[in-house]
This record gives structure tokens, sequence and C-alpha cells, in this order.
């Protein structure tokens, strides 16, 4: 086995980042939609992370932090309007809501 | 012994994530999650990042999912309806869409020169030095993060509201 | 490889204590309310007439639980059903890895430290850990499909969610007076005088996280996950045999643990007021023979006391006995003890005997304070009514969260004038 590099974790990071996308145009269900953002966001973290490792420096900590905060904050809105949505539709499958389409 | 550790935890955070696409269930997709959100800690940990291992798990395990899993509870969703969900038309594009994204990537990545990762300060990845970083070289950035999160606060707030009037 | 088997023994060591622990606690529980209530409690199980003091109750009740049957509902999730209490168990032990139990030496240029892991993030490290333990009771709600139990998982996520954030406020104004985040680090700025520990220096932040620790922790009178007057008996309703009885040790263990974290923080961990670690080392000796010579005198004292007590016929059967059982090897062991010091008491002791006495007192002394804590605990319970859950939502967010941050910004300006 070779010594871990860089290119480890920046192929894992862009695996899980392109799951995440296929997961969230795959998938109609709208919580697992978020869970599927949740995991592009988590990809980016990595990157950030293994990056600060390799240039040494705490910078790519701190934007690891501040993406968890907006991660933190996207999911306590996208699923208060999940909630509301429901409580309109009775469904959280994204097709029911096509609505506001012409 | 980090070699094999890497591995080990790549492999579970791929495989959980997979899995969590697949599930029809989503508090199985979100057990799943919580699962994938471990490994990549212990992958932060393996990276010396002590301080962001011990946030992920707090933010997203202990806060975030916790969150995700009170929703799916509380809207409390029958069998029938989570059955009959059809896989998206776009399935096959969304797979390419993925690929062709991973190998753009993949060009990109490899411009970066194929090092080992070098020595490090003993204080890396402590509290003390991504603190010292954030309220100095990052303090206005800081600043807006709070700013947004009121504001997530506040939406949530208005958005978790019943209709009194 | 002895580091490694050092390293075992501190991880094996902690979870022995725990599992001595729970046992301990039931029977402190039960003893303890039927005091509370004035009446004589537990006093029926015996071993060959031995009941001390209804000690042996918990024994029969782990028999009782195991050889129970073990039902799984038929619509109940099967794989989430039967995890739930695994995981409600294992996230209540690991907590307690990163709790000094005793101030580490130095050895040879060779840290010994009495913890099983010296965390660098030590106090987030317990913040994620008790964010955990929802996940146990969330999963054994939803998965039991049972209206109650889901009741009772949904409200214990709200609950824990909600006071998480008021007991990590609390926390911030420990760390900012320390400036670190290891435990070790926060209590070796107590100190052993009593008025540097952290409920006097920070006596508003103590009161918040105590309240807090009550609702993580499940315990009245924030018990509403398994209010049984409300939902039958909560999340767990669906649990029988080994099943429940996890459920059960992990509140226990919880308990423990919330104990030993406030002593660790507010009430000087392994401190022994008075007695700071170079005095206690430095004397040693006559320390270790004060110990011997009281504990001696009191074996002695209560054995007396015991065989005073015989009086035949009370019972009728072997439990007459139970006093002489007991008293005679307490006053044999009480003199053996005496007459050992006597002999040996002046052979001066080595320098690692020295510094090993003095971890065994502080861990005693830890182990002594959590136990007291847990004793609170109990004593709540029996105490005070349980609350309605707008009540409970109103003092997590408009209370004590208001009142951390305020306290934030109290020890901040404390700081700046100091």
């Amino acid at each position: 086995m070779t010594e871990i590099t860089i290119h480890h974790y920046l192929i894992l990071s862009a695996l899980l980042f392109c799951l995440g996308l296929i997961g969230v145009i795959v998938r109609k269900n709208l919580l697992v939609m978020l869970m599927c953002i949740e995991v592009m966001m988590n990809a980016i973290n990595l990157t950030f992370v293994a990056l600060a490792r390799y240039f040494n420096t705490p910078d790519g900590h701190v934007m690891a932090i501040f993406v968890m905060a907006i991660a933190a904050v996207e999911a306590a809105i996208g699923l208060g309007i999940v909630i509301m949505i429901f409580r309109n539709k009775e469904s959280i499958q994204a097709d029911d809501y096509r609505s506001m389409k012409g | 012994m980090e070699t094999y550790l890497f591995y080990i935890f790549s492999f579970i955070t791929v495989w959980t994530v997979i899995l969590m696409i697949l599930q029809k269930n989503p508090i199985a997709s979100a057990t799943c999650l919580v699962i994938s959100f471990f490994s990549l800690a212990a992958l932060f940990a393996l990276l010396n990042a002590h301080f962001v291992a011990v946030l992920q798990i707090l933010v997203y395990a202990g806060a975030i999912m916790v969150l995700f899993i009170f929703v799916i509870m509380l809207l409390n969703l029958k069998k029938s309806e989570l059955m009959h969900e059809k896989m998206s038309r776009l399935s096959f594009f969304a797979i390419i869409i993925g690929l062709g994204l991973f190998s753009f990537l993949m060009m990109k990545f490899f411009l970066i020169p194929q090092i080992f990762f070098g020595e490090i300060s003993p204080s890396f990845g402590t509290a003390q030095e991504v603190g010292q970083s954030m309220f100095t070289q990052y303090a206005i950035p800081f600043e807006l993060i709070g700013i947004l999160l009121l504001v997530g606060i506040i939406g949530a707030v208005l958005l978790g509201r019943k209709d009194t009037d | 490889m002895p580091e490694t088997l050092i390293t075992i023994l501190k991880i094996i060591i902690p979870f022995a204590i725990i599992f001595t622990f729970v046992p301990l606690l039931v029977w402190l529980e039960r003893k303890g309310s039927a005091y509370i209530q004035d009446r004589p409690g537990p006093n029926r199980a015996a071993v060959l007439g031995i009941r001390l003091g209804g000690l042996i109750h918990p024994i029969a009740d782990v028999v009782k639980l195991i050889f129970k049957e073990d039902i799984c509902p038929s619509q109940a999730n099967k794989a989430y059903y039967i995890a739930a209490p695994f995981i409600a168990l294992s996230v209540a032990c690991v907590t307690f890895m990163v709790i000094p139990f005793a101030a580490p030496y130095t050895r040879d240029g060779h840290i010994f430290t009495f913890q099983a892991a010296q965390l660098n993030v030590g106090v987030l490290y317990i913040l994620a850990m008790t964010s955990l333990s929802v996940y146990g009771i969330m999963l054994a709600g939803w998965s039991s499909n049972n209206k109650y139990a889901l009741l009772g998982g949904l409200r214990s996520s709200a609950q824990m969610v909600s006071y998480e954030l008021a007991m990590g406020l609390a926390l911030i104004p420990l760390i900012m007076w320390s400036g670190s985040l290891r435990l070790n680090d926060i209590v070796t700025l107590q100190t052993a005088q009593v008025w540097r520990w952290n409920f006097i220096y920070e006596p508003l932040a103590c009161i918040i996280f105590i309240i807090a620790a009550f609702a993580e922790t499940n315990r009245t009178p924030f018990d509403l996950p398994e209010g049984e007057s409300e939902l039958v008996a909560g999340y767990h309703v669906e649990y029988s045999s080994l099943k429940f009885a996890m459920f059960f040790m992990a509140e226990y263990v919880n308990m423990v643990i919330a104990s030993a974290l406030i002593v660790t923080l507010f009430f000087g961990g392994w401190q022994i007021p008075f007695l700071p670690t170079e005095v206690l080392r430095e004397n040693a000796q006559m320390i270790l023979n004060i110990v011997l010579t009281v504990s001696a005198l009191l074996a002695i004292i209560i054995g007396f006391f015991l065989i005073l007590k015989f009086k035949k016929r009370t019972y009728g059967d072997k439990r007459d006995y139970e006093v002489i059982v007991l008293g005679i090897p307490a006053v044999l062991a009480g003199f053996t003890l005496i007459l050992f010091l006597l002999f040996f008491g002046k052979i001066p002791l080595s320098t690692t005997a020295e510094l090993w006495i003095t971890a065994i007192l502080q861990i005693g002394t830890f182990l002594f304070k959590t136990l007291f804590m847990c004793w609170v605990f109990i004593w709540v319970r029996w105490t005070v009514p349980r609350t309605r859950y707008d009540q409970l939502m109103n003092l997590g967010w408009k209370i004590l969260l208001p009142l951390a941050m305020v306290n934030i910004v109290i020890t901040a300006v404390r700081m700046l004038l100091k």
C-alpha cells in the first residue's frame, strides 16, 4: 500500500460530491434531497480540511466551520419549508408540487 | 496504519452515502447519513483536524441529523406513500452528469503535484489555532456568518409558526 | 506491549466502575425514595439470610429481567428496534473516557494520566457525545410503531436539542477562565481550595448546567419522554427483558456520567478539599495511616453495633443471624488492620507507592463526590413534581439560554476587571 497523498482525499471528496449531486437529481423525496445537499457540503468540507493539512494553515478549518454553519442554516430553513409544504399538500414527493408550472 | 484507516473510513463513507440514496425509507437514509458523517469525522481526525472532527459530530450528527429525524417522525409518513416514489426520468442523465463532473474534477486535481503530506506544527488543528485565525483574519466573514445564522433562526421561526390570524 | 496494556486497562476500569455504580444506584434510588416517603423500602430478597439492607435486590432484579420473555412487536421495524437499546447504552458509556480520575504524575519524563483519552477538545467531545444520546431514544420511539412511544421519542428529541444549547453555553465561562478545552486543566485550575471551585466562582453557570443535565438525562422534573401518567412509559413502552434492562441501565449510566461531569467541572473533580497533590505526595505515609486507622475504627464500631442488635426469634429463620455474620468479620477485620498498622505502619514507602496512594485517594474522593451528586439526582426526583411540556420549553429557551448568554458577558467583564 502506498502512503496517503492529497489526491486520495481529493478523489474521495469529488466522489462524495458527485454522489450527492446524483442523489439530488434522482430522488423525489424532499427530505432525502436535502440530505444529499448535506453530503455535498461535507464533500466540500473534506476538501477544505485536506488542503489545510496540505498547506499547513488553519484557514481550511475556518472555512469548514463556516460551511457547517451554512449547512445548519440550510437544514433549518429547508426543513421548515418541507413542513409548510407538507401541511398544504400532505406529501413530500417533489412531483406533487407542479401547481406552479404554467 | 493510517493508510488502512483511510481506506476503511472512505469505504464506509462512500458505501453509506450510496445506501442513503437507494433507501426508500427516510429514517434509514438518515441513519446511513449519520454513519457516513461519523466516518468523515474520523477522516478529519486522520488529517489532524481534531477540532473540526469533533465539531462535525457535534453539528452534523448531534444537531442537523437530529432535526431531520425529528421532522421525519413529526410528519409520520405512511408506508404506502413512501413506496410509490418513482425514480426520476432524469436518472440516466443524472449519472452521466455525475460521472462527467467527477472526471472533470479528476482532470483538475491531477494538476496538483503529487506530494505526500509534509510536517505540521504541533499546534495544528487545535481549537486555539483555529480560533486565532477565525477571530483575526476571518473576523468579518465570521460576523457575516453570525448574521446569516440570525436570519436563519428568524426564517425558521416564521416558517414553522402556525397561522394565528 | 505494556503501553497498549495500560491503555486497555484505562478503558476497562472506567467501564467496570460505571457498571458497579448502576446496581448501587438502583438500590440507592429505591432505598432513598423509601426513606423520603417514610417506608422501609426493599428488604426481602436474601441470599442465605443475608440481605445487606436491600443490596441483594438488584441481583434479583437482574435475574428477573434476563429470564423474561423478549417480545418484539410484529409491526415494529426489527433492525432499528434491536439496535436502539445498544445505541443508547454504548453512547452513554463512551463519555466516561475523557473524565480525569486523579492528578497525572510525571515519572522519568513520562506523564501518566488517569483518563483513557487525553483529548485536547475534551469539553467539546462531551457535548458531542451527550448530543448523540438522543438517537437511541428517538429510534426506539420510532421503530416500536406505537403512538405513545413515538410521542415519547419526539418529546425527548425536542427537549434534548433545546437543553444542549444552554448546557454548552453554560460551559463557556469555564473555558474562558481555564483557557483550555482539556478537562484535566479545568480541574487543576480549581485547586484544592474550596473557594476556588467553579460552583463558587461561576454559580450561575453551575445552576444552569445542573438543570440542563437533569433535562439531558431525562430525570424528573423533566422526565416527559417517559412520563408514565401521560405516555404509559414513553419510548420504551414496547421493550421487555434485556432490551428494557439496557434502557434502564442507560438511564443510570447517563446519571453517573452527568454527576461525574458536574463534579469535574464545578466541584473540583479529583481535588481533595484543602489537600493539594504535592502535600498529599509528601505526607502520603501519614495520610495512609490516618485513613486506615479511621476505617479500622469505623469497622470495629459498626461491627459491635451490628452484634449488639442481635436478637433471637425476630424472624425465626436464617435472617436472625445476618447481623452476627456481618458484624464479627467486620470487628475482626478492624482489629487485624490495627495490628497490621502497629507492626508495619512505620516502614517508609517507595516513591511509586506514594504516587499511587495519592492517586487512589483522589480517585476515591472523585467517586465519593460523584456518588453524592447521584444522590442529589435521586433526591430531586422524589421531591419535585414533573413539569408541563410548555413550562419545560419556556424554561429552556426563555430563561436558561438568555441567562447563560448574560453569564458569558458577565464573565468577560470580570476577566477584564481582574
